[in-house]
């Protein structure tokens, strides 16, 4: 592959014409697997409608999970590192001020110490 | 002017330009505001094509030194000064070359932009002007060789950028987040501002080449250190000093954020400056310490910045929150150089490779990070909110924004084939020798920022038209340029990485590394 395309890391190297033919190859595999797909799929059919467990699929508009709703399980298992990260950020000034004062006189301690 | 003329002074010409304009725009606004729109355009055409062209030459010629005010332009000594160089230098090398590439095509791209997006907007004339100041700020800061000029470009920079902040008042948030900006920035520069007076009392200098090359690391030297680095740090946004940064970030018009993402690389840029080309290679300077400080810093922008991203619902502050923890990632790389500055063998087999990709992430990020602040004003253009909860289905109507938010998503996740994916592993490879640890960190946080995009794509993008948006349509022509060129960029950076490596990044590292060079351009060997 050309040169100019491989990126040499010191450890290793990375070819993105490489990754993109391989993707490209993936594209053509998957196409081909689909066109041994069955012929009698019929748009506009009942074919087409999600199943729900037999509910009926929710109006258009009501069906988008919003964003709070993502990554609950997350937030619920990290609960007690935000309890604790979250508060800090007050959007106060005098807040910002201390913290930017209180790395300051670290590094000026650090610094003077060795 | 012939065209000689012009390359001998587009130093120069890369604050006159753009600082002309900034001037000049009221006036020529006050006459007809389609012959200010033409101005603005043709004020930062040009003044990205001197950015651009005056790096070319660096990256071919080597370092170019403009002397301000001296009978010839390369006149760094007079005869009676003592030699002392006394008057204004810019010292412009690959690394200072490599940041004015970056915001002369940020600049470009942005400014194009703004000419749609605030269209609608009043009090335009100053805006620009605002805009064009703040450009001259991050130029200078980039291209200066004398300390107390890089501190006036910085107090150029911070008050520009928070004018602009609290331009659009917004029932007066964007007038606190302006303050706070303001306030944080000139405790800062009044921090930078004693340093130089403690340095200039004993060395009589305010060059940098000439403050390096005469430092003992006394005392003084050392407060003096520390109230570089510090302020520095925070204008870049590192944890624990950030939280300036989501306000500030969230509030401003997007274009100016995008702006600010640059500001705040100028601010990297000189703590980067002062820790490898002013104290670097001080025989008492302890660079694992230093160095550790950096990384400690990185590690921590790089965890906070994208667990606070994850929960938030306002589409800007999120993104805000990548960019602290995407600086994370520069000063993780550039850190792991400093702290074996002073061990050749670790320098030459991962340090190097560190740096390398610590500095070319900061251009990949100026790139995607501004078009995914584009990307999030092009819908507030549309829709008029941030709310990710109110957002949804935009992907039916607005595509080309989806398409370009698809690409720096993917990009600030580093998921190859684009820009992001490049640097990132640099980094992830070399710092696994200095430490696994961190490297798995690196890592870790980046599967976390493609999860938080997977959030807001879906968010703002999937799911059907909803009746609230059903007017939305796509942005206006120069909104989608102003995207795709920043886009563009992102992926020839990603399909070439090498080129971009051997051409800029390469020569930027051991502009940075290579200390005695930097003082000998301008002491000539002393």
């Amino acid at each position: 592959m050309d040169v100019a395309w491989t990126m040499h890391t010191g450890f290793g190297s990375w070819n993105p014409a490489l990754w993109l033919a391989a993707l490209l190859i993936a594209l053509v595999v998957a196409l081909a697997i689909r066109a041994l797909g069955r012929k009698d799929y019929r748009k506009n059919s009942a074919q087409t409608k999600p199943f729900i467990s037999g509910n009926e699929e929710p109006a258009h508009g009501g069906g988008h999970i919003p964003a709070s709703n993502l990554y609950w399980g997350f937030l619920e298992s990290m609960k007690a590192y935000y309890e604790r990260l979250v508060p800090l950020h007050t959007g106060m000034l005098g807040d910002y001020l201390v913290w930017f004062l209180g790395v300051l006189a670290a590094v000026l301690v650090i610094g003077l110490v060795i | 002017m012939t065209i000689s003329s012009i390359a001998q002074h587009l130093p120069a010409l890369l604050i006159a330009v753009p600082l002309l304009t900034a001037f000049l725009t009221p006036l020529i606004g006050g006459v007809n505001r389609t012959l200010r729109m033409l101005w603005v355009a043709l004020g930062i055409s040009a003044t990205s094509a001197i950015g651009l062209a005056l790096a070319w030459k660096v990256f071919t010629t080597g370092t170019v030194l403009y002397v301000f005010g001296a009978a010839a332009v390369g006149q760094v000594l007079p005869m009676d000064s003592g030699g002392i160089p006394i008057r204004i230098i810019f010292e412009v090398d690959a690394f200072s070359a490599l940041m004015i590439v970056i915001a002369s095509i940020s600049a470009f791209a942005i400014t194009m932009y703004s000419l749609v997006s605030e269209s609608e907007c009043s009090g335009q004339d100053g805006f620009y002007a605002l805009l064009f100041l703040l450009v001259v700020g991050i130029m200078g800061m980039v291209a200066t060789g004398d300390l107390f000029n890089f501190f006036v470009f910085l107090e150029i920079s911070s008050l520009a950028g928070a004018a602009l902040v609290a331009y659009r008042v917004d029932k007066g948030v964007a007038v606190e987040a302006g303050l706070k900006y303001a306030l944080l920035s000139t405790l800062g520069a009044l921090c930078v501002l004693i340093a130089i007076g403690l340095l200039f009392a004993q060395y009589n200098a305010l060059n940098l080449a000439t403050l390096a090359s005469r430092l003992q690391f006394t005392t003084l030297d050392k407060i003096a250190l520390a109230l570089l680095i510090v302020p520095l740090a925070m204008k870049c946004g590192a944890v624990p000093m950030h939280f300036w940064t989501p306000d500030t970030y969230a509030t401003a018009p997007s274009s100016i954020t995008a702006l600010l993402v640059v500001s705040s690389q100028a601010s990297l840029y000189g703590l980067f400056r002062v820790l490898f080309s002013l104290y670097g290679h001080l025989v008492q300077f302890n660079y694992a310490t230093f160095g550790w400080f950096v990384i400690i810093l990185g590690v921590l922008s790089m965890f906070v910045g994208v667990t606070m991203a994850i929960p938030q619902k306002d589409v800007k502050r999120l993104m805000a929150y990548h960019a602290v923890s995407q600086t994370g990632y520069m000063l993780l790389g550039v850190g792991v150089g400093l702290a074996v500055l002073g061990n050749r063998s670790a320098l030459n087999a991962y340090g190097l490779t560190a740096m390398a990709g610590g500095i070319f992430h900061i251009i990949n990020h100026a790139m995607y990070k501004g078009l995914l602040f584009l990307t999030a004003g092009a819908i507030f253009y549309r829709t008029g909110t941030r709310n990710l909860n109110k957002l949804g289905g935009l992907g039916h109507t607005m595509p080309w924004t989806m398409v370009f938010f698809m690409i720096g998503a993917l990009a600030i996740a580093g998921i190859p084939p684009f820009n992001g994916f490049a640097s990132k592993l640099m980094i992830y490879e070399s710092v696994f020798r200095f430490s696994p640890f961190l490297s798995i960190v690196a890592m870790v946080v980046s599967i976390l920022t493609l999860a938080s995009f997977v959030k807001v794509f879906h968010s703002i993008f999937m799911g059907p038209r909803r009746e609230e948006f059903a007017a939305a349509r796509e942005v206006p022509a120069a909104m989608i340029f102003g995207m795709a060129l920043l886009a563009v960029v992102v992926m020839l950076f990603g399909l070439f990485p090498q080129t971009f490596i051997d051409g800029m990044i390469t020569p930027a590292v051991t502009a940075l590394v290579d200390r005695g060079a930097y003082i000998s351009a301008i002491l000539g060997g002393h």
